[in-house]
């Protein structure tokens, strides 16, 4: 969509927070996902009605306003759930570790490996096959022209920018028992969504799977080896894609 | 010696080719007119003289030196200007500073951060505004002035740097009656040793302009040659008359 | 006329302010030049960074350590951090000016996210989150009035060349690349090194606000490289109004005065932050000193 969305980070963190609250209504992850997913997309949406679509083609107004919200969101959680990391327990049929072929995996990762690949799956058919999807395809390639031929493009845009915040609020009470809640998880998050949608391209959705996995294996390996150059090597691979290839691995458009 | 020579060129966009295989000689100080319907390719072949876009293939030859590899603002330092057929001016300033960055393009000036903007600059500049008629214009904001004026800042933005090859697109586009007699005087008036090609695609209102003419079609050359040749031709009644 | 009323007036602060304002005007200075170093990209190349902290953190960083580790003294540190921070702008210049536009404001946030990273982790070297302390200043500077002086002298010499800088033909042409940057190279410009020339002299005057920053506060935090601070000199140029000169130096004062006095009355000096920036974006887009020019011009013209 080409929206510079600086909230990513804080959506996330608002995510685990609420994750947190919800379980201690009903201790059931995935339910606690969904409701926190779908609190978050509404936030979401509010946020692109009524200020984003301002600002529509003011790309350092986009920049600031959702960077003012990361700091409000951010600061708010702060408030509200108080300094201390709040761990999220991991669900119990999950916590025995997987055993295959003499190797121990811990489940609930595996379980999110499985569920991320689902998620892209979905989000894949989703932009492929549907119409929906369609749609909102030609709004990004040409809104004139999608508006012209009565594709509704703004109200898509809405929906698509609801269904990031969604996912990045449900990604955050998924991640909750890996990382927990903590302040500053917005700013540890961020610059990981930076890299993988540079490294991937904007735009591209098996860009941004290539560009997580990277992502994912140099950060583990990087900071089980070089602790203290972990960001370094982290954007390693990002440099070096947008010197040999601007427009990211899989991407439409250069970054 | 040709003024340019175009080799084989090919352009397309997203597998759609807008110039295929186009091939073209023009000589030193020869008047050439290029002219085709709508989307006939037109400006993209412009744009791949000056460099704008990236060729897919064949070359680019400037007095027999091969600039098919240099970027763009190299190509104007080796003789080569341009107007654009949709006005492309610096909106919020004036006239006179408007010429005045095309004259710094050229000069040794341009890199000079210490001292004070040269109003020497702005002289020059106005000297050239006041070849095409719009001195009195020249404190003026490019926002302020009316169409046919910008036409005419586009122009001498490209005859402040005396160019060896003139690239016009469109230069009477949008003009009135009266407009498009001054700026063809105006064109009328360039010294003989630059070369110029013009874009045209209305051919009545350049014909007698033209030297010889170049009929572009789908991105392909289908008729060149002396103004007679090329309206006896049935070719370009076909694609270009006929309709 | 009035420059010279301008310096009188703040030659003759510190002998009527307090302490406290005396130390708030230096801030104020050296913040001044840090916006008016992002002002030279944004508000006359049209490159919005998002990661200008990285040069006055940089420089910061290597002159407190050439200090402390190496027991340099400040006439090597000095000019050694500045020539080592304006050669990482050359890089990174390259790096973030394969793009433009968005990809350029990504790139840059993700360079300097790698700094405030390793500024974070790199303990050994950085002492990490507890920062760098035990500097000292330049020249005995350690009383507010004669600090004072010293930053004022600095911002006026630094505000002084980089409008030469951007009053030159260079900075004509800069101009014009944020305008109409096909037009230019059309013209015979090189866009990309102009760019890039103008990138590394920013990326100095940064580092030269940088070191001005850790002489004043004697201690660094790698919150100075991160991203907070960058937006908050890109909001101090925006609130003042980009690509004017005055601009960053009121937007300057404006940020610094919330941040010094709000955040004594208010707790939540994050969430003012944020709906600053809101309320900026939305209402006041051109900035305080064009937007007040043109409220001044409207009401002139009533009367
Ligand atoms: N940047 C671009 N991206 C994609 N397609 C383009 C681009 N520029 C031109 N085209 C396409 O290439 C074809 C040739 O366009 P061009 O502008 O060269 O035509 P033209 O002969 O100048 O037409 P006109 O008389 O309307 O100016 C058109 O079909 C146009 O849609
Ligand atoms: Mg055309």
């Amino acid at each position: 969509m080409r929206i510079a969305n600086l909230t990513h980070g804080a959506l996330f963190m608002l995510g685990a927070y609420l994750g947190v609250s919800i379980l201690k209504l009903m201790p059931n992850l995935w339910v606690a996902a969904l409701l926190g997913g779908l609190a978050v997309a509404a936030f979401g949406g509010l946020l692109e009605r009524f200020i984003l679509r301002k600002l529509a083609g003011n790309i350092l107004g986009q920049v600031l306003v959702t960077l003012g919200f990361a700091y409000i969101i951010a600061d708010l959680c702060l408030v509200v759930w108080g300094g201390d990391p709040i761990p999220i327990p991991t669900p119990e049929f999950l916590q025995q570790p997987l055993r295959v072929a003499g190797f121990a995996f811990p489940a609930y990762r595996v379980a999110v490996v499985v569920l991320s690949v689902l998620v892209g799956m979905a989000l894949h058919l989703l932009m492929e096959r549907t119409r929906l999807g369609a749609m909102i395809r030609a709004g990004v390639d040409d809104m004139q022209m999608a508006r012209a031929v009565g594709i509704p493009v703004s109200k898509l845009f809405t929906l698509v920018f609801c269904l990031g915040a969604g996912l990045a609020g449900a990604g955050g009470v998924i991640g909750g028992p890996i990382m927990s809640a903590y302040p500053g998880l917005d700013a540890d998050m961020l610059p990981l969504a930076l890299i993988v949608v540079i490294l991937g391209g904007v735009g591209s959705l098996a860009g941004a799977f290539a560009g997580s996995f990277i992502t994912g294996f140099v950060y583990t390996f990087g900071v089980a080896l070089f602790p203290q150059l972990a960001y370094v090597i982290l954007f390693l691979p990002m440099i070096f894609v947008i010197a040999f290839r601007p427009r990211g691995l899989f991407g439409k458009f250069a970054a | 010696m040709a003024a340019l020579r175009l080799q084989n060129l090919r352009k397309s966009f997203g597998g759609l080719p807008a110039i295929s295989d186009v091939s073209l000689e023009v000589a030193p100080g020869e008047r050439r007119l290029i002219i085709g319907p709508n989307g006939a390719g037109k400006t993209t072949l412009f744009n791949l003289v000056t460099g704008d876009l990236p060729r897919d293939a064949g070359n680019v030859i400037l007095f027999e030196e091969d600039v098919t590899r240099l970027a763009p603002h190299h190509r104007v330092h080796r003789g080569l200007a341009r107007t654009y057929q949709i006005i492309t001016l610096f909106p919020k300033d004036t006239l006179e500073h408007n010429i005045a960055l095309s004259l710094l393009g050229l000069s040794k000036l341009r890199w000079n951060a210490f001292r004070s903007f040269d109003a020497d600059l702005y002289v020059e500049a106005r000297a050239v505004l006041a070849r095409v008629g719009l001195e009195h214009l020249a404190k003026r904001g490019i926002a302020e002035v009316a169409y046919g004026d910008k036409r005419r800042v586009e122009i001498a933005m490209a005859l402040a740097q005396k160019p060896r090859v003139l690239l016009l697109d469109e230069p009477l586009a949008g003009l009135s009656r009266e407009e498009r007699a001054t700026v063809k005087q105006l064109i009328a008036a360039i010294p003989r040793e630059v070369t110029v090609v013009m874009i045209e695609h209305d051919m009545d209102t350049a014909l007698d302009m033209a030297e010889r003419i170049t009929v572009l079609h789908y991105g392909r050359v289908i008729v060149e040659g002396t103004r007679a040749e090329v309206v006896a031709d049935p070719k370009t009644r076909e694609v270009y008359l006929g309709h | 006329m009035k420059l010279a009323a301008l310096a009188c007036l703040l030659v003759a602060f510190p002998l009527v302010g307090g302490e406290f304002y005396v130390n708030l005007a230096s801030q104020i200075f050296i913040f001044a030049i840090f916006a008016a170093s992002i002002n030279l990209l944004l508000g006359y190349g049209g490159l919005a960074t998002l990661g200008h902290a990285s040069y006055l953190g940089v420089a910061a960083y290597t002159s407190a350590l050439l200090g402390l580790k190496l027991g340099l003294g400040h006439w090597i540190a000095a000019p050694a951090a500045l020539l080592g921070t304006t050669l990482m702008a050359c890089l990174f210049g390259l790096i973030a000016l394969r793009a433009t536009g968005l990809g350029f404001l990504m790139l840059t946030l993700a360079l300097s996210q790698v700094l405030w990273g390793t500024a974070y982790r790199w303990v050994a070297l950085t002492d990490g989150d507890n920062g760098l302390r035990g500097l000292s200043r330049p020249f005995h500077l350690d009383d507010a009035a004669s600090f004072y002086y010293f930053a004022l002298a600095a911002t006026a010499a630094s505000l002084w060349l980089m409008a030469r800088f951007v009053g030159s033909p260079f900075g004509a042409a800069l101009r014009g690349t944020r305008d109409q940057p096909r037009r230019m190279s059309a013209l015979g410009h090189n866009v990309w090194l102009i760019r890039w020339v103008s990138f590394v002299y920013a990326g100095f005057w940064g580092a030269v606000s940088g070191l001005l920053f850790v002489y004043y506060h004697k201690y660094i935090h790698p919150i100075s490289l991160s991203l907070t601070n960058s937006a908050e000199g890109l909001l101090a140029v925006i609130a003042g109004g980009s690509g004017t000169l005055g601009g960053p130096v009121v937007g300057a004062a404006i940020v610094m005065l919330l941040k010094n006095y709000v955040s004594a009355y208010i707790e939540r000096w994050n969430t003012l932050l944020g709906l600053v920036f809101v309320l900026i974006v939305v209402f006041m887009p051109e900035g305080v000193v064009p937007g007040v020019k043109r409220l001044w011009l409207r009401f002139a013209s009533r009367t």
